[in-house]
């Protein structure tokens, strides 16, 4: 079992505070759904997983099987088993998904070791089929021109390919009709199992019918300020986030994100 | 073609030169018994000696081009304008000097000769030192020489075509290649013959201070097709040497000649060359220009279209890093009706580098149906580098279409993270940018070359990351 932990975590972007004292473990296994209204600093946290530059960390620590992920580069977190799935992916023009992909798969090969290509691209059209784009795409550049769905399951894809320990899936569901997320549960589904842990973050409560999260937590101006089981989903599908503010007690600020839920 | 594997990535990996050990050098600097002087070693008759004087007489007249790249401090003095590295040119390597065949083992011109080349040049200094075609394609009447076997042996031909795409009277580097000319290569191919694989010729410059003038002549008789390929790189010296082509091509009715060039001239070359071409009756030119290397290049092959039908197509890819300035691009003059052109330009600039792109397309009065698209797309890696477009059109024909487009784009951060956070290094992801960008261009290559050019604009890459 491996574990991802995070600790009393405070991050600043742009000089201003977000995070506010994180606190988070995901074991491999594991699926851990992390809902909350926009600004909340989901994004955040996600970005600083994955060690945008732009982010700071102010406190705190977050450990990989007790390794300090902070210490390491943004390439040797993706090596050691931590994906972070795009809420915006960038197109790269030019640069053939095949290439790409076979690129980065290569990476995590031991030394010495050679890539089997056709199994590879056996496991790449599988995938496709998987998350219902045309074996087309592997001849497509990177990203260009794709619609917004094609974009997010292109991101599932790379996970899919890479098989990390830990995938971070940030608003995966943002922006997708019923089927589209219907295809992209059936993706994070097919990884799951003992050796694959996942943070879903969303502020949508519809992905949770297609991937059933063992563990969800409510982020609420940079604080994870109450986690349960899949009940909560139910809660806050009944109450919004408003139920959220009263009950902890936090000030009003938020309309908008009453009026995000209600739509 | 690759021979990197055995190599040590140094900055620049043919920055190597072995002792000058030319059999035969002119004196340091020009005048006119340096022109007699190679003359009389080519045992040349005498029209040539005489179109040798008289350009001189040009160059002598003609000043520095006011606009493009900077080039004032060359210095015409300090130039060797011929050296003679052999006696003899050889058809087998076996019987090349030794130094010589190390030189071109170590860029890979034998091994390429073997896989995928129907003739081979090899030109070190002055002279071309090898040459060979192969027996199926001679057979076919193909010519492939060097152009003083081509005075010797086909006069009739040179005489009728030699310094007509391009008059000594053109430019000031065109009139001093007309003077000086020594090797390069000259190419028949009789009417329906096909060449379906490329011909090459290589150029290296080996000697310190030097002037390297080839001069090719590409005739292309009715309905015929060849590819020729030119690749070049030269060591690295402190003093600055010069490299002035004059490629001229003719494309008969129907015929289709595709001309390719990998430069990657080490940092220390002045690299300003004239290359034209001909095209008549649904005749096809395409330039692939790929400038990499050099310290300072203008060089805008152009296709002139004289007759109805005719299409000419310009592919220019320049790098431009650290104390480089390529000033490239294209030129297409539209002379009868119903004549097509393209030119794609891709530039990228880096560590100070400067892209220029410098364009002409021109319709001339009462020409119908012209049609032409300009396309050009400048990366910039960094904020001390520059790119800079040109575009310029000429028309005062009312019937023509006429696109142009231009793009400039730098490499985001957030392209950088997106590629580094699926566990590539900052270099790998910049690459992959890089190599992506030239993509839709690197394709037109044949697959050899397109590898060859992805690999040294990694190097290029890692050198100066690294």
């Amino acid at each position: 079992m491996q574990t991802l932990t995070i600790k009393n975590l405070t991050a600043e972007v742009d000089g201003k505070q977000i995070l506010n004292g994180i606190n988070l473990e995901i074991n491999t296994g594991e699926i851990h759904a992390l809902m909350g209204p926009n600004g909340s600093g989901k994004s955040t946290l996600s970005n600083v997983l994955a060690g945008h530059p732009d982010y700071t960390v102010t406190g705190g620590t977050i450990s990989l099987n007790g390794e300090d992920l902070l210490e390491m580069s943004v390439s040797k977190r993706s090596l050691a088993g931590l994906f972070l799935a795009f809420q915006q992916p960038m197109e790269v023009p030019g640069l053939t998904i095949g290439k790409y992909l076979k690129r980065i798969v290569e990476l995590r090969l031991a030394e010495g070791e050679r890539m089997n290509v056709s199994a590879f691209i056996k496991d790449l059209k599988s995938n496709l089929d998987t998350v219902g784009l045309s074996h087309d795409f592997i001849n497509r550049y990177l990203n260009e021109g794709f619609s917004g769905g094609e974009k997010k399951r292109m991101e599932l894809i790379q996970m899919m390919m890479l098989e990390p320990s830990f995938a971070i899936l940030d608003e995966i569901d943002s922006g997708l009709d019923i089927d589209a997320l219907k295809t992209v549960a059936t993706g994070v589904n097919k990884l799951k199992g003992g050796d694959f842990g996942a943070l879903i973050i969303t502020h949508y409560q519809r992905i949770m019918e297609n991937i059933k999260p063992d563990f969800v937590h409510i982020l609420y101006q940079g604080r994870i300020v109450k986690s349960g089981g899949r009940d909560l989903v139910d809660m806050l599908e009944a109450k919004g986030y408003g139920w959220v503010r009263e009950e902890f007690n936090i000030p009003e600020e938020a309309d908008e994100y009453q009026r995000t839920i209600a739509s | 073609m690759s021979i990197s594997a055995q190599l040590p990535l140094e900055d620049y990996e043919h920055g190597y030169y072995f002792p000058d050990q030319s059999v035969f050098k002119t004196k340091k600097g020009l005048d006119e018994s340096v022109v007699r002087a190679i003359s009389a070693r080519k045992n040349e008759p005498e029209w040539m000696l005489n179109y040798r004087l008289k350009a001189y007489q040009t160059f002598l007249k003609k000043d520095f081009p006011n606009w493009g790249a900077d080039i004032g401090d060359i210095d015409f003095d300090e130039i060797y304008y011929y050296a003679k590295p052999v006696d003899k040119q050889q058809r087998s390597w076996d019987d090349v000097p030794d130094d010589i065949k190390e030189t071109f083992d170590r860029i890979g011109i034998p091994e390429a000769e073997k896989k995928f080349l129907a003739g081979v040049g090899a030109q070190y200094d002055s002279e071309v030192v090898y040459h060979s075609l192969k027996e199926e394609i001679s057979k076919q009447g193909v010519i492939f020489c060097d152009p003083e076997t081509a005075v010797r042996e086909h006069p009739e031909i040179v005489k009728k075509y030699f310094g007509t795409i391009i008059p000594h009277t053109d430019n000031k580097f065109a009139a001093l290649n007309s003077a000086v000319w020594s090797g390069g290569s000259f190419v028949y191919v009789p009417k329906g013959v096909h060449v379906d694989i490329p011909l090459q010729a290589y150029f290296r410059i080996n000697s310190e201070n030097f002037g390297q003038f080839e001069r090719t002549l590409i005739i292309a008789e009715e309905g015929s097709f060849v590819h020729y390929i030119e690749g070049c790189t030269a060591p690295v010296y402190t003093t600055d040497s010069l490299h002035s082509a004059v490629v001229e091509i003719i494309a008969k009715e129907g015929a289709r000649v595709r001309y390719s060039t990998i430069q990657n001239w080490s940092g220390d070359i002045y690299n300003l060359v004239t290359k034209r071409a001909f095209a008549y009756k649904n005749a096809t030119v395409e330039w692939v220009d790929g400038n990499i290397g050099s310290k300072r290049t203008m060089k805008y092959p152009s296709v002139f279209l004289k007759e109805p039908g005719a299409h000419g197509e310009i592919l220019s890819i320049a790098y431009s890093g650290f104390n480089q300035e390529q000033d490239t691009g294209g030129k297409v003059v539209h002379l009868a009706d119903d004549t097509t052109s393209v030119i794609t330009s891709k530039s990228i600039s880096k560590d100070g580098g400067i892209s220029t792109y410098r364009g002409l397309i021109k319709v001339a009065d009462g020409v119908k149906n012209a049609k032409s698209r300009v396309t050009c797309d400048a990366l910039i890696i960094d904020d001390k580098s520059v790119s800079n477009t040109f575009p310029y059109m000429e028309v005062t024909s009312d019937d023509a279409v006429l696109e142009h487009e231009a793009s400039v784009s730098k490499i985001s951060e957030d392209q950088l993270f997106y590629l580094m956070s699926r566990g590539l290094d900052e270099e790998s992801a910049s690459t992959m940018i890089v190599n992506g960008f030239l993509d839709p261009l690197v394709k037109e290559l044949p697959m050899e070359y397109a590898v060859e050019l992805n690999r040294l604009i990694e190097l290029e890459m890692e050198k100066s990351i690294g």
